[in-house]
């Protein structure tokens, strides 16, 4: 429970909190996303995609960390492609990078303040929203350890705590799932489709199962292009019996993928 | 603003029974709220009340049995820690050669070894401040509003506090000019700021030492020929272009806001 200031309760003059047009993002020299059309609204949203297929530089572009090289974003209703000034925009994003850096020497309670701190939130907001960022992902008994003494899936969900810290309107992670045991995923699921409820959450991941659980909407890429968005429902109706997967889902996914290879091909 | 609360409203809204219509119950609370005043006169209304005491108790059962509060810390101090446990041996390293050069001018006067070290002397540190391959948390960092240009100026100026007095002390200890040891440092950590925008701020420290320590430092070893950059009177040119680069690296501050592949 939280009050809810009237800063945020106004109405937003944006249609969608992301929206890329032909966007073009570079991951080095190569061209990680190429012409991708995405528009993103409240709710929690998978990206799923095979190995390479441009979700982390997608990820980085939407975060503001890297610039796009060619077509339009447009991230909480301001255009982030050019050289703006991205500090309003970045006050409202969360982010989580697949490769999660961090400082050893810091407890996890002075990391996540560190954050909030960078995130330029009122200094007084600060020790509580920590407290609650770290209790929503049941670090509470281990707020005082220092991130060196931390397992993979503790780190991992330090790192979730600082991407909510700030209440974000866009919530980016990239596979915040990995090297969760599978009681702390039921917990993060319940976590997402909390956030979700207000805000726009973009999870990638490898795994379907999660999205089937916690996403409202599914978005497949594949080469840097989208291949699919839609509900659920849709990528299991997508899969027939005779598609690869031990789940509706998973074969969904697969017959999306095998159809758009395929069509590249043609 | 609205007048304080008559003592028969507050008793009429501490009392359980009595009924209060709703507009009424809406500004006695809204005045409530920000009254200390009203507020320590209803809490009197209901002292002895039995339910206030029962939630009492709980807060203080709960209070006792959860974890103590977390100690109050210096927060600058924790802000910093990564920053100086990160820099401590390049700065050490830096400082040690400071004292070495030192140390040889002495034995050999001819040669300013201070005033020759001065300005590349915070590069090292400039250089470790923003480097992806230094900051574990960099793409973290990365896409926070704090990250740009003040961030890299507020690392700078963490390194420069190390560097500049201890060339104050290098430089007076060998009786050279202080203005001509610390115009040239502020120059080449403002020139390091500048050709970062360009190149990344690592590549650019790399560049700048190479080039001074190949055009200047080298030559003036082998020649025992004080350079012509390093004369006495060259301090307000120092001080020009201190000015000029600082000016430059204000306008390349778009330059710092993302992660860029060669930092």
């Amino acid at each position: 429970m939280r009050t809810v200031s009237a800063a945020e309760a106004a109405p937003t003059t944006y249609p969608w909190a992301v929206h890329a047009q032909e966007l073009q993002v570079r991951a080095g020299r190569h061209l990680a996303v190429d012409g991708l059309d995405l528009t993103l609204g409240t709710g929690v949203h998978g990206l799923l995609g095979p190995n390479g297929a441009g979700k982390t530089t997608l990820m980085r572009a939407l975060a503001t960390v890297v610039r796009p090289a060619g077509g339009r974003l447009t991230v909480l209703g301001e255009a982030v492609d050019g050289r703006a000034d991205l500090r309003l925009v970045r006050r409202g994003l969360g982010y989580l990078p697949q490769q999660f850096g961090f400082y050893p020497r810091f407890t996890v309670r002075e990391f996540v303040e560190y954050l909030a701190w960078l995130k330029e939130m009122p200094k007084a907001t600060v020790p509580g929203a920590v407290q609650r960022a770290i209790d929503r992902v049941g670090l509470t008994d281990r707020a005082g350890a220092r991130m060196k003494t931390l397992s993979g899936g503790m780190l991992r969900r330090a790192g979730i705590a600082q991407a909510i810290v700030n209440d974000p309107a866009v919530l980016l992670l990239d596979e915040p799932t990995v090297g969760l045991d599978p009681e702390q995923r039921l917990d993060f699921r319940e976590l997402l489709r909390d956030v979700g409820v207000d805000s726009c959450v973009l999870v990638s991941t490898h795994l379907v199962e999660d999205v089937v659980a916690a996403c409202t909407d599914v978005i497949v890429m594949n080469e840097g292009r989208l291949v699919h968005q839609g509900a659920v429902d849709e990528l299991i109706a997508q899969g027939g019996d005779g598609d690869a997967g031990d789940s509706p889902a998973e074969r969904g996914y697969s017959a999306l993928l095998r159809r758009h290879r395929a069509g590249a091909a043609r | 603003m609205t007048t304080h609360l008559s003592p028969g409203l507050l008793a009429r809204y501490a009392d359980r029974a009595a009924v209060l219509d709703e507009v009424t119950m809406w500004s006695v609370e809204s005045h409530l709220e920000e009254c200390a005043g009203c507020r320590a006169l209803l809490a009197d209304c209901m002292a002895g009340d039995a339910l206030i005491a029962r939630v009492a108790a709980g807060v203080d059962l709960g209070i006792a049995a959860g974890p103590a509060p977390a100690p109050r810390r210096r927060s600058l101090t924790v802000r910093n820690r990564w920053f100086v446990w990160h820099l401590a041996p390049w700065l050490t390293m830096t400082v040690a050669i400071l004292g070495g050069a030192v140390l040889l001018q002495a034995l050999e006067p001819r040669v300013p070894l201070v005033l020759l070290l001065a300005p590349v002397a915070p590069l090292p540190g400039v250089a470790v401040a923003w480097s992806r391959r230094h900051d574990p948390a960099w793409e973290l960092i990365a896409g926070t509003p704090a990250a740009g240009l003040l961030m890299l100026l507020r690392r700078t100026a963490a390194v420069l506090a190390v560097i500049i007095p201890a060339l104050a002390l290098a430089s007076n200890r060998t009786g050279v000019s202080l203005a001509l040891a610390l115009l040239p440092c502020l120059a080449f950590s403002a020139a390091t700021i500048v050709l970062g925008g360009f190149i990344g701020v690592r590549r650019a420290a790399v560049w700048l030492g190479s080039l001074w320590t190949l055009a200047v430092v080298v030559p003036t070893i082998a020649t025992v020929h004080p350079p012509a950059l390093l004369q006495s009177g060259t301090s307000g040119f120092w001080a020009l272009l201190t000015l000029i680069l600082a000016g430059l690296a204000a306008m390349k501050s778009a330059s710092f806001r993302r992660l860029s592949s060669h930092n």
